[in-house]
């Protein structure tokens, strides 16, 4: 930290030659009140303005919406908890729960354990590491519209790259975009191009923070590699892995732009919804029927989802290892 | 930045143990296919966009599809900027604009608040800072879209890019970062010297802080503006189409000319150029600041 030279700067301030005959009590005094009382609030007051504008606000008016009706027509009427019932009956809201948590699941698991295979390669001592590093982050800076515009066409049901080579053994054209768990497939494998790479630089930087001693010791012991990974990288990892797993979680269960990009823009999720996230839902009840009291109701039901989610996903992972 | 001068560090143990146990750490064979692998996996979709980008429509749909760059690239993308429903152009600048504001606003705030949080002892401190964490974990984005919408309504904004720049400028995560990194970049008695001398806060905020924390700053600064060039679910909701970010444009395009797959390409090619650019200028910082952050949190 060469910076630190600079650093020094202010130690050599001289104190404006006025400003020592001020008078002692009354200015003097605030002036020191304000400098040292006041300016911590001052410096967090930008950051909490907007929190209390863009955070606070619309997540308690989100409340407030999802007891009334209150739709385009400006009718506002009470409904206590009307919009939660009737959504919790509603069968296109369970579809999106479902296919938001089944699209998870089938992205996040093999994401995971590719993700950690990846740093387990990317630790190991090898030439042109930076570069290695760069491509392997590289479908990270790409926008997330511009991945589902290109997986999308590769997943053409005609001309796609993909049937094409699954022609080569034989297998007929899918319509990935018509069918429910084709559809989950091809979007899932859209969020695992984009973030696969990204965890496994962030579990790479977990590995690192574990002690080389440890390894030497056990292979010393004669303990295989595979047994080292499994028995000394993955339980010193938990960290990182609760860190990562929140992430995607959070990431994967208020997926939006790649499904909507999939269906050309569209937040219905195909002809059947069969690939709509409860996003989706949430923005189409909201922003294509109008129908603010019930998006509101949906964005809190999410939200309740993604806390259990986060929750079951901090225990699994607690789990792992911890018979260290 | 620890974590870039860190593999300087273990290259010099692993030669001093370089008798039995250090040969753990050389790449096998099957480490260099799992990496080479990865790297054509990632790189492929990106350079599949370049051929279809370059392509005419007709050779676009081929079957076995082409494999190499062909010549029609400047003809697309002509074809992309002039398109009457894109608003490619206006969507290229808007993006621009609204990335930089944002950018630019968000490491300005968060490195206040960092400051402050880091170094600054005062009443509220903590608890204030535990309210940043508690709500980075909110997806702030779907939980709030609609009244946050109707407030866009009712300012009148629907359709301007302050409707898009000014809900960005609430960074959890920013402040986040920016805290650690001024705790573990300034020492706290450099700022008790400047203190003990009489440097106000905000002089010491200005000479002591500042030059310390620049590198954080780029890392946020780099991730800022990449997290708001790539956002869609937003823009496409309080933007029209006439006034478009280049993610919007490239709905607009993807919406009406479905199968025009070179005109599409064309356009989403163009608009990762900036981000590419970005990360070839900064990969090692932002390689750096993602591992540092990682295990800071």
């Amino acid at each position: 930290m060469s910076l630190h030279v600079d650093a020094g700067q202010p130690t050599r301030a001289p104190v404006p030659p006025g400003r020592r005959h001020v008078r002692r009590n009354s200015p003097r005094s605030f002036r020191t009140w304000l400098d040292l009382k006041a300016a911590p609030y001052l410096l967090v007051s930008p950051y909490y303005l907007l929190f209390l504008l863009f955070g606070l606000f619309p997540l308690g008016f989100t409340l407030y919406y999802s007891f009334y009706k209150y739709d385009l027509t400006g009718t506002v009427e009470w409904t206590g908890l009307g919009n939660y019932t009737a959504m919790l009956a509603d069968s296109a809201f369970w579809k999106a729960v479902v296919n938001t948590l089944g699209m998870f699941v089938i992205a996040t698991v093999p994401q995971m354990l590719l993700a950690l295979l990846l740093a387990n390669a990317l630790n190991k001592r090898f030439r042109g590491q930076l570069l290695v590093r760069m491509g392997v982050l590289l479908p990270l800076v790409t926008s997330v519209v511009a991945v589902a515009v290109v997986f999308t066409q590769l997943y053409g049901r005609d001309w796609g790259v993909i049937n094409w080579i699954l022609s080569w053994f034989g297998v007929d054209p899918i319509d990935w975009k018509a069918q429910r768990i084709p559809s989950w497939l091809a979007i899932a494998t859209m969020v695992d191009w984009r973030w696969t790479g990204y965890n496994a630089i962030i579990f790479l930087a977990g590995m690192q923070t574990i002690p080389k001693d440890l390894y030497e010791a056990a292979s010393i012991d004669g303990a295989s590699r595979r047994r080292q990974f499994w028995q000394i990288t993955v339980p010193m990892l938990r960290p990182t892995m609760i860190f990562v797993v929140l992430n995607s979680t959070i990431g994967g269960l208020t997926l939006f732009a790649e499904p909507t990009t999939f269906y050309n823009g569209n937040v219905h999720g195909g002809t059947d919804s069969q690939f709509q996230t409860v996003s989706m839902f949430i923005f189409e009840e909201g922003f294509r029927e109008f129908d603010y009291g019930y998006a509101s109701a949906a964005a809190w039901l999410l939200f309740l989802l993604i806390l259990i989610g986060s929750l079951i996903n901090f225990l699994l992972i607690r789990r792992i290892g911890g018979n260290k | 930045m620890t974590t870039l001068s860190a593999p300087a560090g273990t290259r010099r143990r692993r030669t001093k143990a370089s008798g039995g146990a250090a040969g753990i750490w050389a790449a096998t064979p099957f480490t260099k296919i799992v990496l080479a692998i990865t790297i054509v996996i990632s790189a492929f979709p990106l350079y599949w966009m370049i051929i279809i980008a370059s392509r005419s429509n007709r050779e676009a749909t081929d079957i076995p599809p082409p494999f190499l760059p062909g010549g029609n690239l400047g003809e697309n993308i002509q074809r992309v900027l002039s398109n009457p429903d894109a608003h490619y152009l206006t969507g290229l600048t808007n993006s621009l604009i609204i990335a930089v504001t944002v950018t630019a606003s968000v490491v300005m705030i968060s490195t206040f608040a960092g400051f402050a949080f880091a170094r600054l002892r005062f009443k509220g401190g903590k608890i204030l800072l535990l309210l940043v964490l508690v709500t980075m974990m909110v997806p702030l984005q779907q939980m709030g879209i609609v009244p946050l919408y109707r407030v866009m309504v009712s300012l009148e904004w629907v359709g301007t890019i302050k409707a898009v720049i000014m809900p960005y400028l609430l960074n959890g995560f920013g402040v986040f970062l920016m805290t650690q990194y001024t705790d573990q970049a300034v020492p706290n008695e450099l700022v008790e010297a400047a203190r003990v001398d009489g440097a106000s806060t905000m002089r010491i905020w200005w000479n002591v802080i500042l030059p310390a924390v620049r590198p954080g700053m780029a890392v946020l600064g780099i991730n800022t503006f990449m997290l708001t060039w790539n956002d869609f679910m937003w823009p496409l909701l309080v933007l029209t189409p006439d006034n478009p970010t280049v993610q919007v444009a490239i709905n607009s395009l993807n919406a009406k000319y479905g199968t025009d797959y070179v005109l599409i390409f064309s356009g989403t090619l163009m608009s990762i150029i900036p981000l590419i650019v970005v990360f070839i200028a900064f990969g090692r910082q932002i390689i750096g600041g993602l591992m540092e952050g990682a295990v800071k949190a």
